[in-house]
């Protein structure tokens, strides 16, 4: 069990709890919570728990910003979509089309980081910024390559549509349609990947981007290349990023600027990881389910807290679902200021 | 042992032409841009039109860039939040000149001058306070650490974008010019946008004043010390907390002056019409040299002439000319085209 989770150990009994609770309910899914609905957040889930994880990687882990990770959780969608566009529907296509998004993302990646932490690490979180709006745009502007603002609808191979029946008899109660074999699909990739995120940031690697995020000076004398630490684990990090992409892109079987290249998502993860917990992967599980759970059921307590208040002034537009966002950024920055470790952070009772 | 000193013959050549021409070749960048634009575009009179919109542009954003920078400098604060700012002052700006609808409806340049005005006021005024508030409340308690000042100011900036939408709700606005700001003049040919030149005026007027206090009054003295070197000048006796402060809320001032600028600039606004220009800014900051006033001048000129030069020659190219800019001028100069020395 240990050597499964490289022997980062929850180190909590209650954060213990809630990873198998999320596991369990997420590894079993269609069985716990028939409908539609529920299999397509439990899906979310799993894929935002990847792209989430793999962003602590770089942000907990390596102490750099950026704001180009859903531009490489994009190129791995869209690789995906171009692919099967081009070459026709097949798994060959499917693997082809996942592996040259990673390998554009790898490089892109490695060029930015090349131009940017070379000078100042602070230059990152700008420079990203700026390159992942031109490629949106450039995105939505391509639109015999991309599809443009439309996006692309993605042909899948049969066997993982809702059309397809794996056999006959129902198990649990529940029919194994394509659906079914898709998500788990989605989980099992998603658990790999989580796993293989465990793997390195609990690797001397790892280590050593801690050692750097105290303090990058300090790492240089000792003799580690910061630069290099630095670029690895930008570049791993895009990879994850279009992996998890990829997957998002056979879930939906469609790809477009809003869903994968938005700014809004970007900052859904920033504002996952921080609140979940910087540095400690399990934050991207917790930090992910409530959040998507709570984006799915609170904006309807919010709807009805605001037709209550009707009558008041400016309550009601503060309680209006579409501003939720408002109350995350709020949360946000008093977490940053009152509990810079999340959520896990709290459970672990470390400050 | 002699005692005679030892004999030595400096020599008093001077130094080659290119070696003493080097801390200028960023100033030449902008007239040689120009030089190029006029050479690559066909017709003169696009060419003139075309300079003009881009020097607007660029003095536009100079004009936000400028707080950002110097705030930077100074305190070593990164504020992604500025993006605020310029929105903030956008609306504000745009409220009050639809409320002064009868004074920028008339066809006097005087009563439309004073509207603006007032607009201008109005914005800077509570940006500036805004900018009081958010120093106070998101920036101090992150001094000296700059992975949690992005994150934090990033917070801000949602929460303030959220404001908007809260307070003016989420449509965007339309805003004409003001009558006699409208249409444009014709000059050996070109057509030149009434507004535009008054942009490159006012932006003029901002970067010959900001250098005026920098480089002539003693508060000027004060902040480029304090960029150089903080904790001497707080040794010396004075508050340089205090001296922050005030750039804090005279650069949010500034993006407030900018978001008006850009409001009658587009005619349109919209909440997050910050977030985007801050890519403009970000890029301009960078390779002026992150808390250089006059790297930012020319950064911010360069950005505008090339955007728009790309626009006409190949629009296709536009969309990535300002990421190839800073890409070749982080090539050339890493820190920036006017890089600030600190003595840390």
């Amino acid at each position: 069990m240990m050597r499964i989770l490289s022997g980062d150990s929850p180190k909590s009994a209650l954060l213990a709890v809630l990873l198998v609770a999320i596991l369990l309910s997420l590894a079993f899914a269609p069985f716990l919570f028939p409908g539609s609905r529920s299999l397509e957040t439990a899906a979310r889930i799993c894929i935002f728990i990847v792209l989430v994880a793999s962003y602590d990687l770089l942000l907990g882990y390596g102490g750099i910003v950026s704001f180009a990770h859903t531009m490489f959780f994009g190129m791995g969608a869209y690789g995906l979509a171009i692919a099967t566009d081009r070459i026709g529907t097949s798994y060959g296509a499917l693997i082809l089309g996942a592996l040259a998004g990673t390998a554009v993302a790898g490089v892109v990646a490695l060029l930015t980081a090349l131009l940017s932490l070379r000078v100042r690490a602070i230059f990152f979180a700008m420079i990203t910024l700026a390159i992942a709006s031109a490629v949106a745009v450039l995105v939505s502007q391509l639109s015999g390559f991309t599809g443009g603002e439309d996006g692309m609808n993605i042909r899948i191979p049969r066997e993982l549509t809702p059309a397809f029946r794996l056999f006959d008899a129902e198990v649990l109660g529940q029919r194994i349609n394509g659906k079914v074999v898709n998500y788990y699909l989605v989980f099992a990739g998603s658990l790999i990947l989580f796993l293989t995120m465990l793997r390195i940031v609990n690797s001397p690697f790892g280590r050593v981007l801690l050692a750097i995020r105290e303090n990058a000076f300090r790492a240089e004398a000792i003799g580690y290349r910061v630069v290099y630490y630095r670029a690895l684990a930008t570049c791993l990090s895009a990879m994850i990023a279009a992996l998890a992409g990829a997957l998002f892109a056979i879930w939906l079987r469609y790809v477009g600027p809003a869903t994968t290249l938005g700014m809004e998502i970007m900052m859904d993860i920033l504002l996952i990881v921080v609140i979940g917990g910087m540095g400690t992967m399990y934050g991207a599980v917790v930090g992910t389910t409530i959040f998507v759970l709570a984006q799915n059921y609170l904006k309807s307590l919010m709807g009805g807290l605001s037709e209550a208040t009707a009558g008041l002034p400016l309550i009601p537009d503060l309680l209006n679902p579409d501003r939720w966002l408002l109350w995350l950024g709020v949360l946000f920055i008093l977490s940053v200021y009152f509990f810079p470790t999340g959520i896990v952070g709290r459970l672990r009772g470390t400050r | 042992m002699t005692d005679t000193a030892p004999t030595h013959a400096p020599k008093m050549t001077k130094l080659p032409l290119s070696e003493r021409l080097k801390p200028w070749l960023p100033v030449l960048l902008v007239p040689v841009l120009i030089v190029l634009g006029f050479a690559l575009i066909p017709s003169p009179s696009s060419w003139l039109t075309l300079t003009v919109s881009g020097l607007a542009m660029g003095m536009m954003i100079f004009v936000i860039a400028s707080g950002m920078t110097l705030v930077f400098g100074l305190m070593d604060v990164i504020n992604f939040g500025h993006g605020a700012f310029i929105s903030f002052g956008a609306f504000v700006g745009t409220t009050v000149l639809l409320a002064l609808a009868s004074m920028t409806g008339a066809p006097s340049l005087m009563l439309n001058l004073l509207a603006v005005a007032l607009a201008v006021l109005a914005a800077m005024a509570v940006t500036g306070a805004l900018g009081w508030g958010f120093e106070r409340v998101i920036v101090r308690p992150v001094y000296g650490s700059h992975l949690k000042q992005i994150l934090v100011t990033m917070g801000g900036l949602i929460v303030a974008e959220q404001l908007i939408y809260v307070i003016w709700g989420g449509q965007e606005i339309v805003i004409a010019r003001p009558e006699t700001l409208k249409g444009a003049i014709t000059f050996a040919g070109a057509a030149l946008e009434k507004y535009r030149l008054v942009a490159v005026g006012v932006g003029l007027i901002v970067f010959l004043s900001l250098r005026a206090v920098l480089r002539r009054t003693k508060l000027g003295l004060i902040v480029r010390a304090g960029v150089e070197n903080p904790e001497m000048v707080q040794a010396l006796g004075y508050n340089i907390t205090r001296v922050f402060v005030g750039v804090f809320v005279a650069g949010s001032a500034l993006a407030g002056l900018g978001g008006v600028m850009w409001a009658l600039y587009q005619e349109i606004i919209t909440a997050h019409m910050g977030n985007e220009i801050m890519i403009l800014v970000f890029i301009v900051v960078i390779i002026g040299g992150l808390g250089s006033v006059e790297g930012c001048f020319i950064g911010a000129l360069t950005v505008g002439l090339v955007q728009n030069y790309a626009a006409f020659l190949e629009p296709k190219l536009a969309l990535i000319s300002n990421i190839a800019l800073m890409v070749a001028i982080l090539m050339w100069r890493p820190m920036g085209m006017v890089p600030v020395v600190k003595a840390k």
